[in-house]
């Protein structure tokens, strides 16, 4: 049994403690909106906070975790409020989608530690999520857009 | 080119699918095409909005594409593959424009395989070719146009009013002060006699079409609700992980799962048509279970394939003459009458790579079997699930889930025979899905092509010949045969190729089909990618031959193609041609696809070998746009997916095994490689063109004549990283 805190909840799993985080939470809890791209953490697509730091849950073993604080894209805001998704719906960010759960997260994490990003810090913070779409030039803008709404006190999160 | 891939006449077409992912509906209305009216009660649930009416609202058919609830709520199926390019915004607006509803206040379903969904394009239900908005723009505003006369008819008739007086507006018919909603008309309309005058609303009436729209797919992509086919989850579900042979071509000999079938949550090891199958309580268990099985190989007819064998291949093919495309004047003639310049242009196998992986999740129910999955051939994928279980195409029901990528890749189907044959096998639905690996090395490439380009001037340095000879295998002859049966050209070989814009007097096409021994595939803009490469890039080598200016050399040879000149001049004008910025250099490539017309200049500079694309400017006569924020989006996305290509891209063989496996040498360009890209969209009024693909097939030679333009160093392959440069 592994205790684990997912989006404020406490959640008791049995599972292997050397399973994955993302299949722990795809495929035993059902929070499905973090993906699967790679497995090895070269794609970004399984994005998500531990202590709000963007972690790469395809490489995180469950077991490593336990009793740290995880946030899942399901648990960024319960109305698509945080401010980041606020930009991504005024910009129309997402294509087919895929990796957008892992941008936001990544986008969420960089905001949260320097709010007013530049284009450099947006890179560095950016790099290591692949969008196959190409909606590199829109998420740039869109977490540009999040500082600002961040900046003026719109949106919550 | 005016000819359309025509469906193999083996193709499973049902009419009656099910429509009902929602249980709103119930096969029958779908099948008859028309406008024949069905009226269903809820399986389940609660209308979203109370019926003013006691009780659940009433559903009512309005055809194939439109549902109106008693209760006013209105239903659009949309009848091809969401993978990013907007159709769940674009086709459901184009019958909202007609119905006078704004399309964020719709809801939005995916149609199951159905005769009335085939694309007439392409002679089957496929997405694909950019072709959604071209099929749907008379096919889609009919309908809506039609429901509209029929609720508007309904009206009229109730108040005795003329229906001309009539007009429609946000959900109602209105007539002087008076309204109804389409809710309280629905089936009072549904019973009238097919309308005879239906008239489609006038460019100067529009509310939607060639407006911004927000896309109605986003609010679900930003919260991780979109269900793509990997987050399909069903009761009593298995997952299940599939070795496939690492050769392509080769079989399983025999294999030995003792030490799978002992490991933690394996159900069975199951052999199935595509290789083995671990099926356990959760994917991960199976995955780890597969890496335990113990497998020998029965190597194929591909045990000795290599690169170099490939392009020997085709290398050797290429003396050959070819399959003739285009002929005017007379080419061979005209090449004897000055010096000859002749070049040939290499390129490789490249992945689709979807960031979503390959899977299928299937389950066996009272009426048939169900199929969870993100395809873009719902028909293909209901024959090759039919196949894989035994039952009759009428009674699989395909269900299609948001696609995390499609790129051509969802065109295959190779990735459902064996969840098919898992759910079979354990009598529970299962999940099969592929690793990155998986999908890395069992894809349908792109295929490799050897194009060479032969050219005269005449005595006053004009361009008096060119001879383009295309050599290549043809994707269609495996996956439509009977579209190239009896000796056709596939047209989908000689794109970007056949549609050679330049006045010159003397023009030859051919086309060499050479095979290769493995299966290609169908890869974003297709042959277009091939063939604007070689193209653009032997204009670039001519227009320094001649001493001309490659901007100029093209323009000048445009003056009875108005479209692509307004596009090259448009590009040329808005990236400062002949003045980049101090160490910057331009390049330019223009292109023809998809009944849509693109010019690209790229911006380059160069730091010793290192090569750094600042800039992409991208101009565009697309006709008449449905929503111009999607054709933006998929000029950007299809110039990074370009741009990945040429810089990164190549797929190497040995053994007849694939050798890359996964983003790290299969690389992705990435946020801090991307450029700055620019997109202008020429207004116009022409027919719609497809622009889910065109613009990526620009993207390569622009660079190329751009790093021409830096070094004078031409490049006649791909990818650049392996020509020398640092990217």
């Amino acid at each position: 049994m592994i205790k684990l805190t997912i989006n404020g909840q406490a959640q008791d799993v049995e599972v292997a403690g050397d399973t994955p985080l993302l299949w722990v939470l795809r495929d035993t809890l059902g929070l499905t909106g973090t993906k699967f791209g790679c497995g090895k953490a070269l794609c970004g697509a399984c994005t998500v906070h531990i202590d709000g730091s963007p972690t790469r849950a395809c490489i995180t073993p469950v077991e490593s975790v336990a009793g740290k604080s995880i946030t899942t894209i399901e648990g960024l805001s319960s109305n698509r409020s945080h401010p980041v998704q606020q930009a991504w719906i005024e910009l129309d960010v997402p294509q087919c989608g895929y990796c957008q759960s892992g941008q936001i997260m990544s986008a969420a994490a960089l905001l949260a530690n320097n709010p007013q990003p530049s284009d450099a810090d947006i890179d560095s913070a950016m790099s290591g999520n692949i969008c196959r779409c190409g909606t590199y030039p829109r998420i740039r803008k869109a977490i540009h857009r999040a500082a600002e709404l961040t900046g003026t006190g719109k949106g919550s999160g | 080119m005016s000819k359309h891939l025509q469906a193999n006449d083996d193709l499973p077409v049902t009419g009656a699918g099910d429509l009902s992912r929602r249980g709103f509906l119930k096969t029958a209305a779908a099948a008859t095409g028309g406008l024949v009216i069905a009226m269903y009660l809820p399986a389940c649930g609660k209308p979203e909005n109370a019926a003013k009416n006691a009780g659940p609202a009433k559903q009512i058919t309005a055809n194939a594409w439109l549902t109106i609830g008693t209760d006013g709520s209105i239903t659009v199926l949309c009848d091809r593959s969401e993978m990013g390019q907007g159709v769940y915004t674009s086709l459901p607006t184009l019958i909202c424009e007609e119905l006078g509803v704004a399309p964020s206040s719709i809801k939005v379903e995916f149609a199951p395989p159905g005769k009335e969904y085939v694309n007439a394009l392409l002679g089957a239900q496929v997405t694909g070719g950019s072709t959604s908005v071209r099929d749907a723009w008379e096919k889609l505003r009919m309908a809506g146009a039609e429901a509209r006369t029929r609720l508007i008819a309904a009206a009229a008739k109730d108040w005795g009013a003329p229906p001309q007086s009539c007009s429609v507006a946000d959900g109602y018919v209105v007539f002087t002060s008076r309204r109804k909603s389409f809710g309280e008309l629905a089936e009072a309309a549904a019973a009238l006699p097919k309308p005879e005058n239906v008239r489609l609303k006038g460019r100067n009436e529009w509310k939607y079409i060639g407006k911004p729209q927000q896309r109605l797919d986003t609010p679900s992509k930003v919260d991780g609700s979109a269900q793509f086919g990997i987050d399909v989850r069903l009761p009593g579900m298995l997952y299940a992980a599939l070795a496939q042979p690492p050769e392509l071509g080769a079989s399983v000999k025999s294999f030995k799962a003792d030490a799978a079938q002992g490991m933690p949550g394996v159900r069975q090891v199951l052999q199935t048509s595509s290789g083995v199958a671990v099926i356990a309580d959760s994917w991960w268990q199976a995955h780890q279970a597969r890496d335990a099985l113990q497998i020998e190989w029965a190597p194929g007819a591909n045990a000795k394939m290599t690169n170099a064998s490939i392009t020997a291949g085709l290398k050797s093919a290429a003396s050959g003459k070819g399959k003739e495309v285009r002929k005017d004047g007379d080419v061979e003639q005209a090449l004897k009458s000055g010096r000859r310049f002749e070049q040939t242009y290499e390129l490789p196998l490249l992945a689709h790579a979807t960031l979503e992986p390959q899977n299928c999740t299937a389950e066996f129910r009272d009426d048939g079997c169900h199929i969870y999955v993100p395809t873009q051939v719902q028909q293909f994928a209901q024959g090759a699930a039919a196949q894989a279980s035994g039952l009759p195409p009428e009674k699989v029901f395909v269900h299609t889930t948001f696609l995390g990528g499609g790129f051509g890749r969802r065109l295959e189907s190779d990735f459902i025979p064996a969840a098919v044959e898992c759910a079979k096998a354990v009598n529970k639905p299962v999940k099969v899905l592929w690793t990155r690996e998986d999908d890395m090395t069992h894809d349908k490439y792109r295929p490799p092509a050897r194009n060479t380009l032969a050219a005269t001037f005449d005595s006053n340095k004009k361009l008096n010949a060119v001879k383009i000879h295309l050599v290549a295998p043809s994707i269609t002859s495996r996956w439509a045969p009977a579209a190239v049966a009896n000796g056709a050209i596939d047209p989908f070989a000689v794109e970007a190729a056949h549609n050679f814009p330049y006045d010159v007097p003397n023009v030859y096409v051919d086309y060499l089909q050479h095979e290769i021994g493995i299966d290609v595939g169908y890869w974003r803009s297709v042959s277009h990618a091939l063939n604007c490469f070689a193209v653009e890039s032997f204009m670039d080598e001519l227009a320094y031959e001649a001493g001309a200016d490659p901007y100029e050399f093209r323009r000048n040879m445009l003056d009875k193609q108005a479209r692509w000149q307004m596009v090259v001049d448009t590009a040329a004008r808005k990236a400062g041609w002949g003045h980049a910025p101090s160490g910057h250099f331009h390049g330019i490539a223009a292109m023809s696809g998809y009944d849509s017309y693109l010019a690209q200049v790229a911006e380059i500079s160069l730091q010793g070998d290192k090569l750094k694309v600042h800039r992409i400017v991208c101009a565009i006569d697309c006709g008449q746009m449905v929503n111009p924020g999607i054709v933006e989006a998929q000029a950007e996305g299809s110039i990074v997916f370009g741009l990945t290509a040429a810089l990164f891209s190549e797929i190497n063989i040995a053994g007849g095994r694939v050798k890359e496996q996964n983003f790290d040498d299969y690389r992705m360009l990435r946020m801090n490689e991307a450029p700055q890209i620019e997109v202008y969209v020429v207004n116009s009024t022409e027919k719609p063109g497809g622009m889910g693909e065109p613009a990526t097939a620009l993207v390569a030679p622009a660079v190329c004549n751009a790093i021409f333009a830096a070094t004078r160093k031409r490049l006649r392959t791909l990818p650049i990283a392996k020509q020398g440069f640092t990217v």
